[in-house]
């Protein structure tokens, strides 16, 4: 078949960002030409400050070099604009007279700055700020001249002027505003700014209206004359007023235009043979001038010139960051406040912090930061998520920012650490690796960042630094993954709720099952859904679907947890943290008859024999088994212990008995598969020696009753769990306790902790549907009870079935 | 006569029949002079052998979840490619392959 002729005009972000998720999906369906008007491949325009601030050059930036065009046989032209379209002849016409026919056009021309129309503006020495060789007229500039007037506060504007004044230059900046970048601040945020810039030493002139640019005597400008009489040096003037949309192409070619070129949710233009992306498309009266909105519309675009039509895009909420050094300030959102609108506000101008929060209808709709934004990512990630905020209103301010407890020496903070600081503390990535690997390989995403540099790739813990050092390094261009919507892995663009949803409603019962009715984009899956899916299947159809061995992790098929040398350690279950002389024995036989290099007591209440060979595990199973004991799944994202404290069996302070109760609470779970591991504890007094205010569920017992604790947290961040309810008898915890885990079951996402599943869906969702509603609690723990019944231990099962054996058995050739 | 020499040296050793392989699972070969080699099948029934060691920090790849034609290490979740053994990007290195055939069910190691 002959390939389709896909011509793109621009050569900038958006439009190479959707030739780049083009050749992903369809690599081979087009035969592309690319026509640029500037010299240079595609380049990171959002890095021209630092350049223009002497602190990166243009070859760090250019994110596609011209090998890349070479690899992907794509044309390209450069320094050659096209400036005519034939839409009945699907030709277009390049300034040198040459031509190319196209099937499918896309338009990613970008746009123009805007230059104030007053007298002067076309002097030597009056330029706007928006490519390399502006950047480059700058810098020569700050060389041979003295006075910088940059006519604009806006994010632009202030970059330029900061780097202008980094080069040396004294710079005033203009502004019509009654204060600066007034479209992403308020007037507080923005006069901390301003201080803080006034220090670096910017000088600023507002609200002022520009009226004439003066000549000197050389034919340069020489002078800035405004309308109030007043004139100040000026050798060189930067026009920052904003851009408008480059549609000048489209126009001419009668398309419809309106302040950008108009666009579908699938960015096709008026002709739905032409598409444009970026800058210079307007969608749903939106002409978007960050770059994070530009991806997503490269996505969709892409998807769509790829022939799939399932992408759609909806239009974006931004958040803006100044790529200042120094300086932290950070907007999301609508914080204009009017009707119907709270604010809640924290502003300590000694401290050079504030913050403000717009709240609507319970939920966060715009936050404005100076000084500390390293809540910023949480902010906007809530924003875009719509999350309901009410619960959490009176903590708000004081920020959450993913921030684990451990690993990062307290650090929270990005912005205060020196490069050297080490951020992530599981791989020893610093600071400055980070900032210089994003610069370099031009990453956009929290995804790239960890793939590239293994930063907050392991616990997690140091995400919230990541994410601000993310943020910081590329400004505005910084988007967080929308939490609710994220795709399960590479393999598809279904969200795990989409994937949950659609194996209980199409009865999917298998892995291969769910692949193929998804329409998976790799043929079986990969080590991040393929354990998710199996997970989905088997907890929504019990005794029905097959669990797949082979798509779950190492550790859930061999019984046992994978060391860092390759052995495994074996953990036997006591159930309560109760073990007997008899168990001990057998315990401390194996371990000799094994030669077990270390045996450990863990922090659950057993006895962890680590460093077994694989072919021994089936061995030692047997011999454990013989003894009565049982796998203790130590290693499963399934229920693991329940710790107990001693309690009113022998404890002089004891209300309950917590290690009988506790046994019971084990024996009911024993084999219970869950999204995320799960712990318990039963204390029998406040005085809470079994931890129970940091379990999945935790129980303490008191003279009246129980209390049942959920949601709680000891690992990389310590989450204290949330009082849920009290019970009268061990009936009544066994059922609320395992109706509420049910529900954790049927609805938390794979990998997610019960404190994250119930982050999302709110703790009055989980009220509503385990205490509220008496029958939906009964039915959700028979439904528990159903799927574990029959449930066959796995040391035993292995004992008996010899298939199952091989995979623990070496071969020889 | 070197290239005889080569064959001799590299024969095809029968190893096991395919159905001992789990299908997108993977078996081990101990006792080789080339130390532990991971054995693996695909979903199409095509049959790869590498060494046993991750070039990361050397974990058992044949414990890993195989996918496609690939293998992702138990340990720290590398990818690495059954046909030669190459890392998958942005991670670099590679662990030695070797050649693998199924014949009438029965798998076969070129040593």
């Amino acid at each position: 078949m002959r390939k389709l002729k896909l011509v793109m005009v621009g050569n900038g972000m958006a439009g190479v960002r959707t030739l780049e998720e083009l050749l992903k999906i369809a690599p081979d369906m087009y035969e592309i030409t690319v026509f640029g008007a500037e010299p240079h491949p595609n380049y990171n325009r959002i890095l021209l400050s630092p350049v223009l601030a002497g602190e990166m050059t243009l070859q760090d930036i250019i994110l596609n070099d011209h090998q890349w065009y070479a690899d992907n046989n794509i044309e390209l032209v450069l320094n050659n604009k096209i400036v005519k379209i034939d839409r009945k002849g699907r030709k277009v016409f390049a300034a040198d007279g040459s031509e190319r026919e196209y099937d499918r056009l896309l338009l990613a021309t970008g746009s123009n700055p805007f230059i104030l129309p007053v007298p002067g503006k076309d002097l030597p020495g009056v330029i706007a700020y928006r490519d390399v060789a502006d950047t480059d007229e700058m810098i020569d500039a700050a060389a041979k001249h003295k006075h910088a007037v940059v006519v604009g506060a806006g994010l632009l504007g202030l970059e330029a002027a900061n780097g202008l004044a980094l080069r040396g230059m004294d710079v005033t900046v203009v502004h019509i505003g009654d204060w600066i970048m007034e479209r992403q601040l308020d007037k507080p945020a923005a006069d901390m700014l301003q201080k803080s810039l006034e220090k670096k030493g910017l000088k600023f002139l507002l609200p002022k209206f520009t009226a004439e640019l003066i000549a000197g005597e050389s034919g340069r400008v020489a002078a800035v004359k405004f309308k109030d009489g007043e004139q100040i040096p000026a050798d060189l003037v930067v026009m920052a007023a904003g851009i408008r949309p480059n549609t000048t192409l489209a126009e001419s070619a009668g398309i419809h235009c309106d302040r950008g070129i108009s666009v579908n949710d699938t960015m096709q233009t008026y002709d739905p043979r032409i598409y444009a992306v970026g800058e210079c498309a307007n969608h749903r009266g939106i002409a978007y001038g960050l770059v994070a909105p530009l991806f997503e519309q490269a996505k969709v675009c892409a998807n769509h010139l790829a022939m799939y039509g399932i992408g759609s895009y909806k239009g974006s909420v931004t958040s803006t960051k100044l790529k200042v050094t120094g300086i932290d300030v950070f907007s999301a959102g609508d914080f204009s406040g009017g009707e119907g609108t709270e604010d809640i506000v924290l502003n300590d101008p000694g401290a050079g912090v504030y913050k403000r929060v717009v709240l609507k209808n319970d939920k966060l709709v715009g936050a404005v930061m100076y000084g500390d934004t390293k809540d910023g990512a949480w902010y906007f990630q809530m924003l875009k998520d719509g999350q309901d905020v009410s619960e959490i209103r009176d903590h708000l301010l004081f920020g959450n920012s993913h921030l684990g407890d451990t690993g990062h020496k307290g650090n929270n903070l990005a912005s205060s650490m020196p490069d050297s600081a080490e951020v992530c503390g599981c791989n020893g990535v610093c600071k400055g690796t980070i900032v210089k690997t994003i610069q370099e390989q031009g990453l956009f995403t929290l995804e790239d960042v960890r793939k590239h540099t293994k930063a907050s790739s392991s616990c997690g813990s140091c995400t919230g630094l990541v994410e601000q050092i993310l943020a910081s390094t590329i400004g505005g261009a910084y988007q967080p993954a929308d939490s609710h919507n994220k795709p399960v892995c590479g393999c598809t663009d279904r969200s795990h709720g989409e994937v949950r949803k659609a194996i209980r409603d199409n009865k999917l019962l298998s892995v291969q099952q769910a692949i193929d009715f998804l329409e998976w984009q790799t043929p079986n899956g990969c080590a991040s859904c393929r354990p998710a899916l199996n997970y989905y299947c088997i907890s929504t159809w019990p005794h029905e679907a097959t669990d797949d061995a082979q798509s779950r992790f190492i550790n859930e098929r061999a019984h046992a947890n994978i060391q860092k040398d390759g052995t495994y350690s074996v953990v036997p279950r006591m159930w309560g943290g109760l073990t007997t002389p008899n168990e001990l024995r057998a315990i401390a036989d194996a371990a000799e008859k094994y030669k077990v290099p270390t045996v450990k007591v863990t922090g659950g209440q057993r006895i962890d024999l680590l460093g077994v060979k694989k072919e021994d595990l089936p061995l030692i199973w047997h011999d454990l088994g013989e003894a009565g004991m049982v796998s203790g799944h130590a290693y499963g994202k399934s229920i693991r212990t329940v710790k107990t404290c001693v309690g009113a069996e022998h404890c002089r302070f004891g209300t309950q008995l917590s290690m009988s109760l506790g046994v019971k609470l084990e024996k009911m779970l024993f084999g219970m598969y869950s999204p995320h591991k799960v712990k318990l504890a039963v204390s029998g007094c406040p005085r809470n020696c079994a931890e129970a205010g940091i379990k999945d569920v935790g129980i303490i017992g008191v003279d009246s009753g129980y209390e049942i604790h959920v949601a709680g947290n000891g690992g990389i961040k310590t989450d204290v769990a949330q009082f849920f309810t009290k019970a009268k008898t061990e009936e009544e915890v066994m059922e609320i306790s395992g109706a509420f885990l049910q529900l954790y079951r049927e609805e938390g996402y794979y990998l997610e902790r019960t404190v994250h599943y119930v982050d999302r869906v709110g703790l009055d969702h989980v009220k509503k549907l385990v205490l509220d509603d008496a029958a939906n609690r009964k039915a959700l723990y028979e439904r528990l009870l159903f799927a574990l019944q029959d449930y066959e231990d796995p040391w035993k099962e292995h004992a008996q079935k010899p298939e199952l054996r091989r995979a623990f058995e070496p071969l020889s050739v | 006569m070197e290239t005889t020499m080569t064959e001799v040296q590299t024969e095809w050793k029968r190893l096991c029949a395919l159905d001992e392989i789990p299908m997108l699972g993977s078996r081990v070969v101990t006792g080789t002079p080339h130390g532990d080699i991971a054995v693996f099948r695909t979903s199409d029934n095509d049959v790869f052998a590498i060494h046993d060691k991750c070039p990361h920090k050397g974990g058992p790849l044949s414990q890993g979840i195989v996918h496609g034609r690939s293998v992702t290490c138990p340990l720290h979740s590398w990818k690495v490619r059954l046909e030669d053994g190459n890392v998958e990007a942005p991670d670099v290195g590679c662990t030695r392959s070797f050649a693998a055939k199924v014949e009438n069910g029965t798998v076969f190691l070129q040593l």
